[in-house]
């Protein structure tokens, strides 16, 4: 009850900023906001599987990029169909319809990929999950160049945009996002991740299934980045392959290391603050990914544990006392 | 013979050229794993700053005048190109991977420094800004170490990984304001002729790439297996801190398998320039993940596994190219991969582990 009341407020204020913002703070710093907002999707989900599971994916941006052509495609292509199904509706529920459908799709088609990339390489223990996310992310750029039919090296335009409720959907889905990762880390599968990265061969002493959990993790995580490819296919409503390559999974590493590998609130932190400085320094081109490059050596190297450590700031509840033997 | 028995030999040569030159980069990686437990992914742009150095020491005057294009002038650009990516390498080490293992100094001076150097460029546009920069930067970073600003010590292999990606993508975007980012066209060096066997026309370049490439492999193999040094290297990658134990500088070790893989590297990179002359700051990139492929698919941390590895992905690639389709090439190595990794994690050499607690 009252966590639905929290929710709904939650809403009602959300609606409210997308009426005032806009006009508050100019296009231009608008699309920051947007941006910053889908950046913290990805960060928080990708901390999912690099934080709090500590396993390393470095293909982040192969996920995004499923997620925004599944959903990009579907709604191009499938607009009429989708449109004439539930034509009982007013045109903005039908926009509601399109938009959730090709976020669904983007999730399963993401997760799909993460299953399949998940598998083979989350059996073994070691880094092998670093090289073939950084395979995949490659694969899925060539397969996105060659394919004509979602405008290959060119780029997919006409994408149908509803730009109009952005700043709302982007940021409902960014308090989804928060909440179910957050939920699912203070859950027993939770639990069971974060046992795996602190030591995998106790946790699967104690009886976890490391690879079950592993593959999870790593399926929710894509899940979620397809969710952030979608929106940011149908705020832009256009998609090019050069927005999907290593560079952007790259950025996403540094966001969640600067805020600190396993904290949440940290990845928000980190997501808002290398968005900001990022276009900050857009105009330096080269310079600022050396500048970033050197960042992350720093960092890990000074301070392993980032802005945020594993802590959050928040907690959700009061944790249980730890019983006395 | 058969038309296609000849284009099918011929396919054969220019894959056994190919792997060999992926054999060479999968080496360092595969020796850097053995002794770290690292992918290494600074090693690609290692092999992309050979070919870079091998470029500018072939187009360097001095070099030109005195020795033209002859057999000596390669050797120099072969030999002057292994010796400065081996000492990039082992600077990599010394400042991105050791800090967190052995206590070291200057680290912070030594970033600071090229971040200084890069902000003085951009802020006055002149080589004095540069310098100015570097300078002020190594300054604060000297003070900060005497301030007490020391690397953190750490166990987690995930945090040397991460540090690794930023090396790689540090001198990738480096090289481009360095080098330039548009490609360059590395000189031929060796020239380029063909034998004629028959119906069958070898060319002459791949053949001396294929030669230096095994002759590498066979001095990499007596330097591991038959000197003292070797038997050190071998002793860190069985086990490191037992080698520590039993008196070897394993810091010193650790350095010298850099140098040696880096040195591989740069000739990888220097022959695959030879046969594709087009050399760019991000072309290390592709060969990088395949020769990593090529590790795996030996077992990674076993030499003559990376060998083997490399001259099956060569081969494999080649074919499916001349027999299939170019266009997913790249994606080849991958389905490799995947495939070891689900039947055969150890790979064709390897042997399986057993973990201890």
């Amino acid at each position: 009850m009252k966590r639905a009341a929290l929710w709904g407020i939650m809403v009602v204020l959300l609606a409210a900023l997308q009426t005032q913002l806009g006009g508050w703070i100019g296009a231009y710093y608008y699309k920051i906001v947007i941006l910053a907002g889908i950046n913290i999707i990805l960060a928080v989900s990708l901390n999912l599987i690099n934080g709090i599971t500590g396993q390393f994916s470095i293909g982040h941006a192969g996920f995004y990029a499923v997620g925004a052509y599944t959903s990009a495609s579907l709604v191009t292509y499938g607009e009429s169909w989708i449109r004439g199904m539930v034509s009982f509706l007013p045109r903005l529920g039908q926009d509601v319809v399109l938009l959730v459908a090709g976020i669904v799709a983007a999730a399963i088609a993401a997760g799909i990929a993460g299953l399949a990339v998940g598998i083979p390489s989350l059996r073994l223990r070691g880094d092998y999950l670093a090289i073939v996310t950084l395979g995949f992310g490659e694969i899925i750029r060539v397969l996105i160049l060659n394919i004509d039919a979602i405008g290959g090296a060119r780029g997919f335009s006409n994408i149908p945009a509803m730009s109009d409720f952005f700043l709302f959907w982007v940021f409902l889905f960014v308090l989804i996002t928060v909440a179910v990762i957050r939920n699912l880390v203070e859950s027993s599968y939770g639990r069971a991740f974060i046992s795996i990265r602190d030591d995998e061969i106790a946790a699967e002493a104690m009886g976890v299934d490391t690879t079950r959990f592993k593959v999870l993790a790593f399926v929710i995580s894509s899940m979620f980045a397809g969710i952030g490819g979608s929106l940011f296919a149908h705020y832009t409503a256009y998609l090019n392959p050069s927005s999907f390559t290593f560079i952007t999974s790259f950025y996403l590493i540094i966001m969640i290391v600067v805020g600190g590998l396993g904290s949440i609130e940290g990845s928000i932190l980190g997501a808002i603050l290398i968005t900001v400085v990022l276009e900050a320094f857009r105009s330096l081109s080269e310079f600022r990914l050396v500048g970033f490059s050197i960042l992350l050596v720093l960092v890990m190297l000074y301070r392993p544990q980032g802005l945020m450590g594993a802590a959050e700031m928040f907690r959700l509840r009061r944790r249980p006392a730890v019983a006395k033997s | 013979m058969d038309a296609s028995v000849s284009t099918f030999l011929q396919q054969l040569i220019n894959g056994i050229s190919q792997g060999s030159a992926y054999a060479l980069i999968a080496l360092g990686y595969t020796m850097v794993y053995g002794v770290l437990g690292l992918i290494n992914f600074a090693h690609s742009d290692v092999y992309m700053f050979g070919a870079f150095m091998g470029y500018y020491t072939a187009n360097n005057r001095v070099v030109q005048a005195h020795l033209g294009t002859s057999l000596s002038a390669a050797v120099v650009v072969m030999v002057v190109a292994m010796a400065l990516s081996a000492g990039l390498g082992m600077i990599i080490e010394r400042f991105a991977y050791r800090p967190g293992r052995t206590q070291t100094r200057y680290t912070f001076a030594f970033w600071l420094g090229i971040l200084g150097a890069i902000f003085g460029n951009l802020l006055l546009h002149s080589g004095t800004g540069t310098l100015i920069g570097a300078a002020l930067g190594i300054v604060v970073g000297v003070a900060a170490e005497f301030a007490g600003v020391r690397p953190v010590r750490q166990e987690s292999r995930l945090a040397l990984l991460i540090i690794a990606i930023g090396v790689s993508l540090f001198l990738e975007n480096g090289g481009q304001i360095v080098f330039g980012a548009d490609p360059k066209f590395f000189p031929e060096i060796i020239p380029s002729t063909s034998l004629n066997f028959g119906p069958l026309s070898l060319d002459t370049q791949k053949l001396i790439v294929l030669a230096v490439a095994l002759a590498l492999m066979v001095l990499l193999n007596v330097v591991v297996n038959y000197t003292k040094t070797g038997k050190a290297m071998r002793a860190v990658s069985f086990n490191l801190n037992a080698a520590k134990l039993m008196g070897i500088n394993t810091d010193r070790i650790i350095a010298l398998t850099f140098a040696i893989g880096s040195a591989l590297a740069a000739a990888g990179g220097i022959l695959v320039s030879l046969l594709y002359p087009k050399i760019d700051p991000l072309m290390g990139v592709m060969p990088g993940l395949k020769a990593f492929v090529a590790a795996v698919l030996g077992g990674i941390g076993n030499i003559t596994g990376a060998m083997v590895g490399g001259l099956i992905l060569g081969l494999a690639e080649v074919m499916a190219v001349g027999y299939g389709s170019s266009t997913y090439r790249d994606a080849i190595a991958f389905i490799i991969l995947v495939l070891i990794l689900l039947f055969k994690p150890g790979g064709i050499m390897g042997k399986g582990t057993v973990e201890k607690v």
